[in-house]
This record gives C-alpha cells, structure tokens and sequence, in this order.
C-alpha cells in the first residue's frame, strides 16, 4: 500500500512537474456557462444540479467521486475503510480525520465543528434539507478532536460514504451559517450565496439567475492552484446558444450539459474552436408519474399532497399502457443518437446495480389498448378520450423548455393519443422548473401535472441514497417547504422496509440483488417510473481549455482547480 | 303680396348639384388607389388572412401528425440545385425534424398569430378610443386618466407577460382550456399594454377639435356630449384611429412572437410562426427554410400593415387628399 503510494505520488510528481512551477492565478479568466441560471450557492437548499455544481467551486466535501467513480480524499487524509480503521468493525460508525492547515477562505481552520455543524443543519427537522437523503440513518455526528469526526448510524451501514461525501453534501463554515438552522435556512440570503469554502475560488459577485463572478481563494491549499485567476459563470440560455458559444464562437470555455440533438452538436463542432466530450454515468432521462391530485380546484393545502390521492394515475394499468405505447429505440434516434441508450432501468449504471431488463424497449401499442379496454377505460361518450365513471383520462405532462425534450413530448403526445389518452403538453424554463422556488407553481417538486418529464442522476456509484428518496414521507409538500426528492409521492411499506435492509447490508452481491429489486419496484412492478433513456451527458470545452475530465460521478467541474491554459 | 314674381322662387331654389355626391370613402379608396404600398400591404393583408382561414380545407393536413419516415424533407423547390436531396409534391415545403408538415404548420401558426393579432389591436382600439375620447372631451377626467396612461407606458410589456403567465395561467387553463386560456391572456396583456398611443393621439386631436365653431354650434342647440363624441369628433379622428389599428396588429404579432421564442405563451404543440421560427433557429444551417419562411411570413404581414396604415393616413386625411 505504502509502497505503491509512493510510486504513485512519484509519477505524479514526474508529470505534474512543468505544472509545478505555475503560479496560481497565471493563466486570466475562465469562462463557463451554464445554460440553466444557478438560483442559490447552498446544495442543502437546492436539489438543482446547476445550484450544486456551482456551489462546487467553493464548498467542498470531505471526499468525492473522480471521473472513473472512484473516491478521493479531499478535505480528509485519506477515505476511511475498515481496514485502516475508518470504519467501525460492525458499520455503524466511520471517522473522518480532516486534513491539518486546512484553511476556510476567510483564513479561519477547517475543524470537526465545522462539519458537526453541516450535519446540524441538513437533518434540522424543520429545514427540508433538500439532501436529507445523505443523512439518512445517521444516528449523531461528534467532534472526537479539532479534526477528528465520527459519524454512528442508527445500524450498520455498509455504504457509510454518504454525508459529507460528493458534491451534493458539501462541508459549509459553521461561524457562517450558525444562525440559518432548520425554518430560517432560506432567510439566510449572504450566507445562501457567498458561502465561505475550501475549494479553489471565492464568490465575488452573485447575481441570482444570471452570473456568478468568482476568484481564485488565496488560502487554497495548492499554493500553485487555480491556474485562473477568475471565473465567471454566466448562466440562463439554452443548451443550443450555450453550445455555440463554446463550439464556434469561442466566447466561453466550457459549456455544460448540451441536451441537443446529435447532428445539431456535430455541426456545431466542424467549427474547431472546441470538442463535445461525452461519459454514460446513472443520468436516465424518465417520465414521472404523479401518485397525487394536481388538479387546481383543490386548496393549495392539499393540492398535490399524498391527502389526494390521483383519479386515474393509481391505477397501474393506466401507468403500464402508457409506457407500453412508447416507443423508446425511436426517442434515441431522435433525441440523443450516440450520446443515448434505450433503458428501462432508474438505475441504469453502474453496471453492476443495473437490472438490465429490457421490458420496456419494444413498443406495443396494441397491448397499451387492451389493457386499457381490460382497466374498464373506454371512450363512452365518443368524444374520442378513453373515461371510467365520469373521469376522463386527459393528462398535463410538463417539462423544461428544451428542444429535444419537446420533440419527446410531441412524439410521446401522438402516441398516447394513439391509445385514446389525451395529453396537454407544458413547457416551463428550466431554471423556474429546477429552481426550486416554494413560492413558484411551476417547479418540478410541486408536480402541479399529472406526469412530467426530466433527467435525474445520483452522486458516486452506489445508488442507496438515490433510492432511499422514494421513502414514504419523503415527498415535496407544504410542510417541508415544497423541497424533498420523493416527487412522485410514492409510498410502499415494503419498499421501506428494503430501503433499510440495503443500508444494514454490507455484502456488495446482496447489496445489487437488493437496489435491483427496489429499481423494478419503481420501474416494471409499479411503472411509477416509466425510463425513457440512458443519457451519456455531453458537455464541450474550448480547445485552448486544458485539465477538463468529464466526472459523470460527480460535480461536472469537480476538478476546476486543475484546469489551465492551452498556450 | 298674391303677386309675388315666381323668378324669385326660382332665384332661391338650389341648383341641381352637376354630379352624383361621393361618400368620403370613394374619395379615400380613390387616394389610396395612388398609394402602391399600401395596395400592396392591404392585399398581402386580405390574403393571408383569407389563406390562413380557408387553406385547411384544401390542405388538408394535420399540423401536428407525426410522420417521422418522412421527416428532415426538404421544399420541392431545392431539388432545382440538389438532385439529392429527399423532397416530395405531397410536401411541397418540407417537413421538420420529426415529419411535421412545414406547409400545413405555417398555416396553422398563421391562423394562431393572426387571432392574436386581429384580437388584440381591437381590444387596444377600443380601449385607447374611450381614453382618449373621454380625457379630451371631460376636463375633470383628463388629468387621472393622463397618469393612468402613462403609468402603464412605464411598464415593460415582455417582464409583465411573464408574470401574468405564471399568475393567471391556471385559473385561464381551468376555464378556457390550454389554448383558450392562453388566447385571452395574450391578447388581454398585449391588448391591455398597447393601448396607450392611441389614447394621447385621440386626446391630442379631441382637445383640438372640441374648441371648433362647429362643436360649439352642436353645443348651442342643446345636444348632449355623447351626441356630439359620436356624431361629430369620432368620425373627424377616425383617421389616427385607423392608423394606429395598423400598427398595434404589427406589434401583437411580433409580441406573440418573441413569446412564443422564448418558450413561454402557447403549449410547445401548438404551432404559431414565432414558435416555428423558434424551433427551427437550432437546424438553421442545414435547413434554412424553416426559419426563413416563418420569418418572411412575419415581416411582411407587419410590413403590409405598415405600408398598409401609412396609406390610410395619407387618404383619410381630407386635407392631404389628392395632393
């Protein structure tokens, strides 16, 4: 171990020695975009991944995921294990130690209160942590020394790498955000968009929804790092102007999450002023179907709340016709040609937690016609719309404003009307539907539709905190401030009670057969998730930009620190 | 006094007038007559609306039928250079990238624009009329309904529509459906924003014309200020009145139009020419025909307009007539 460290660091040393010698902040500006406008710079306050990326340049977590999906220490020495004594015999505990001299940008030390304090504040009852799933099962968090942290769970945990692990569960400066705990974390505003970090740059300028000007943190702990000088992270747009600006005008440096059609992405590149890039993590592209009445006659109370449940959507043959008449080969042609894959799986990599069942890859609407004939949906009144006691099954299907989502929805619409199901399309801007807002009707937590379309993904490689979001509870309602991840409000006992059975299992096999399981619940058993596609994301940068490693595992810029110049 | 000369008679009778009288508006046709741009803006204006009304029931094709073997045509006009490239008579304008008919979707947007535009520049009118009318003629009015109209001259109308958009849309929705509801709030916001030219234009005309002998003539005999709006100032600024008609049309369709580019406005199926504009400006390099035609649909229909209203000034104006 020791040994090959070394070997290691001695090979790295060798190449990284021109590197060496730059100085931090020699190389100017760098220019990202991002075509959906970041909202807020706190991740336990938004589950939106622009907020979560763009936080990540200046909060950083104790460990993170590096673009093969393997961990490394960030904050910390080393990644605990059981066999350097991390991790407690029995999985119940993992200590942390943090790296010493480590500063916050303020010039004050990183210690164990700091990250005590962050799991203070994401499991506040009151203050919808819209991360809770990484802490979930967490028993208490203690400070054994200035930089020495124990996390115990409730039971064993074989996957004790969730809090303070990967982008989405950032360490924040406990002198910062002492007086943000639980219902007052939204009121925080300074606090919510110039966080202190220990990543490679500082938040000079934060103008919600539009730009973000960042610096390169003087008290970074590579003294020869960022190699830029500045940031700036301009966000709103769209995919299209976000891909063009990197691929043929060259304005900005590095563009993410280019949702675009193929041949429009190939175009764009024959200008040579930068390359797409493209990497296959767990990103599925999926309908969601709403367990609950979104319908506005009812009080905002209970509008979309597990109070109502829906008129027509609980019932499974209605959620397997229409997923039967989709036919999926075709979405990828059009949509996502190499950069996609037909999936029928929430967790469709890595591999080894995939189900690989390809139920869903043929389209059938015949099928999708006698189910519902079978269901006792017919069109009695010939208006041409299929009803059941007065209820007509007429669907709202929303998503964010994006070309090739609305090419989905114009393909998806035609087909379900094939079946005798009539479908209003909605279209809302992705940083409102993202954003979200407790205040805006049209965000995806609210789910004020009866289905909706988006793409979700999970951190690192194991999928049980990306799951363990569909415990009962869990949804988005008033109570919680709208935030939570269970969007489709589904609740099963015994899918709780699987949901805790992966976390006190260890054994890596079991741990698949068990996460498969709970994948088919969601996808085949209740089509309560209907997959759509296995998206790769395909992100470009400018030729001149050097360092970019796409991490589909985690944060997209993940490695900013280490990105540099072309001269 | 039996004897009375009948020459006398005959020296107080009118003559017979020495041709037919011409209604004003003969006289103003014969103006506009003389104006090429506004025939020519006034017919593309009578056949895009006369086409947008009756084409689908010669082409009779869905816009919204999805026909993806045959998508990515090309218009029937590009095998003139391209021998290649895949086009068809029964697509004589293409189809886009999911087989969409071009041909029957410029229809259909058109219909959709259209409305809008036609819906909105009377709900303008009707309000800039009565502002106008009843600020100019009634002192006491004048002043609230002045800062009223320039209070709403301050707002920006795009920002605005998207408020209204999230506030009003599910109310709309559940009454009037996706589409209905969706009408009546653009027109309402773009109606309810526009409206404000023409509310001075009048007032500024009114407050002229009401010190006229001719007012004060009608005022004298007794006749009551609704008379006197109706039967003697409308008639005399009819002709800012038409003029702006012209313009708010061009400007509601153009609103439409940005809104719809942004995304926002009419649900993603639902073809009007901004969108299809919208959709198109991604593929712009390797079908240019999708952009272009929408966009040469909305500059000259506002071009005609225009053309259309500067010749409307021109011959409703008794002064510049036959000049």
């Amino acid at each position: 171990m020791t040994l090959r460290s070394l070997l290691m660091g001695a090979v790295a040393s060798a190449t990284l020695a021109p590197a060496a010698f730059a100085e931090r902040g020699a190389d100017g500006e760098v220019n990202i975009i991002y075509w959906q406008a970041p909202s807020i710079l706190n991740p336990y306050l938004s589950g939106g991944t622009k907020d979560i990326e763009a936080a990540s340049l200046v909060i950083e977590p104790l460990a993170r995921y590096n673009e093969v999906g393997e961990m490394v220490p960030y904050l910390a020495t080393e990644i605990p294990t059981v066999g350097n004594g991390g991790v407690s015999e029995d999985l119940t505990s993992i200590t942390w130690t943090i790296a010493p001299d480590m500063l916050w940008s303020d010039g004050s030390a990183v210690t164990s209160a700091d990250v005590k304090f962050t799991a203070e504040y994401c499991m506040d009852p009151e203050g919808g942590c819209a991360q809770a799933a990484f802490f979930d099962g967490v028993k208490n968090v203690e400070a054994i020394d200035s930089l020495t942290v124990k996390v115990t769970f409730d039971g064993p945990k074989p996957n004790p790498y969730g809090p303070f692990v990967g982008g989405q569960s950032p360490i924040i400066q406990a002198a910062q955000f002492a007086d943000c705990l639980g219902a007052k974390a939204p009121e925080c505003t300074e606090a919510n968009f110039n966080p202190i970090g220990t990543g490679p740059f500082v938040v000079d300028d934060f103008r919600p929804n539009d730009v973000i000007q960042y610096s390169a943190n003087q008290n970074y702990r590579d003294p020869a790092k960022p190699a830029f000088a500045k940031v700036t992270f301009k966000g709103g747009g769209d995919a299209a102007a976000a891909g063009r600006s990197v691929l043929e005008t060259g304005e900005f440096d590095y563009a993410w999450n280019l949702q675009l059609a193929p041949d429009v992405i190939a175009k764009m590149e024959e200008a040579g002023k930068g390359k797409a890039i493209a990497g296959f993590g767990p990103l599925i592209e999926r309908i969601e179907m709403n367990m609950t009445n979104p319908s506005p006659d009812l009080p905002p109370e209970t509008r979309a709340t597990v109070a109502e449940p829906h008129p027509f959507l609980t019932d499974i043959r209605v959620r397997k016709a229409l997923s039967l008449a989709i036919d999926r080969p075709l979405l990828v042609e059009v949509g996502y040609g190499k950069a996609g894959k037909v999936s029928c799986d929430l967790v469709p990599s890595p591999a080894m937690f995939a189900s690989g069942d390809m139920h869903c890859a043929t389209q059938d609407l015949e099928g999708a016609k006698a189910l519902l004939d079978e269901a006792g949906w017919v069109d009695s009144n010939g208006n041409g719309v299929r009803d059941k006691d007065g209820v007509e099954l007429s669907i709202l299907y929303q998503t964010s404003t994006n070309a090739v989502r609305q090419d989905f929805q114009a393909l998806i619409k035609d087909w379900w009307e094939q079946i005798g199901v009539e479908t209003e399309l909605r279209n809302l801007d992705a940083s409102v539907f993202f954003g979200g807002d407790p205040g805006s009707p049209d965000t995806f937590q609210k789910f004020y539709a009866d289905v909706e379309m988006y793409a979700n993904t999970f951190n690192g490689t194991d999928p049980q905190q990306y799951l363990a979001a569909y415990r009962c509870g869990g949804e988005p309602k008033p109570s919680s401030q709208w935030q939570g991840e269970n969007i489709n409000r589904f609740c099963d006992p015994a899918y709780d009670k699987l949901i805790d059975e992966l976390a006190r299992t260890g054994d890596i096999k079991k741990r698949a057969e068990i996460a498969i399981k709970m994948n088919n619940m969601l996808t085949k058993d209740t089509y309560t998730i209907v997959p759509l596609v296995h998206r790769g994301r395909v992100s470009a940068h400018a030729n001149s930009l050097g360092g970019v490693k796409l991490n589909v595992w985690d944060s997209e810029i993940w490695n900013a620190a280490d990105w540099y110049r072309i001269k | 006094m039996t004897d009375q000369s009948p020459d006398t008679i005959a020296a107080l009778k009118d003559k017979e007038p020495s041709r037919p009288p011409r209604s004003q508006w003969i006289d103003v046709w014969e103006q506009l007559k003389h104006h090429k741009g506004a025939l020519f803006g006034g017919g593309f204006l009578i056949f895009i609306t006369l086409a947008v009304i009756f084409m689908p029931y010669i082409w009779q094709i869905d816009a919204q039928n999805l026909d993806i073997r045959n998508k990515d045509m090309r218009p029937i006009y590009v095998a003139l250079w391209d021998g290649d490239a895949k086009v068809g008579w029964f697509r004589p304008l293409g189809t886009d990238n999911l087989g969409r008919d071009i041909m029957a979707n410029l229809i259909a947007g058109g219909r959709a624009s259209m409305a809008v535009g036609w819906a909105s520049m009377i709900l303008a009118l009707l309000i800039g009329t009565s502002v106008g009318v009843i600020s100019g003629y009634f002192k006491k009015a004048d002043f609230w309904l002045m800062r009223l109209t320039d209070l709403v001259l301050s707002l920006p109308i795009l920002p605005l529509l998207l408020v209204a958009v999230t506030l009003f849309r599910e109310p709309l929705r559940a009454s009037f459906g996706p589409e209905g509801g969706m009408f009546i709030l653009i027109v309402s916001v773009v109606g309810l924003t526009s409206w404000m030219q023409t509310a001075r234009i009048v007032r500024g005309d009114i407050l002229a014309l009401k010190e006229r002998e001719f007012i004060l003539a009608a005022r004298s005999i007794g006749t009551t200020p609704g008379k006197i709006i109706l039967r003697h100032l409308l008639p005399n600024v009819i002709s800012p009145i038409m003029v702006s008609a012209t313009l708010g049309l061009a400007t509601a369709i153009i609103t439409e139009s940005a809104l719809s580019f942004l995304g926002v406005g009419f649900p993603s199926d639902f073809p009007t020419w901004g969108k299809l504009l919208a959709d198109a400006v991604q593929r712009m390099e390797q079908y240019p025909e999708r952009v272009v035609l929408p966009g040469i649909l909305i500059s000259l229909t506002v071009l005609g307009v225009n053309y259309l209203g500067d010749g409307l000034r021109d011959a409703l104006d008794p002064r510049i007539r036959g000049r």
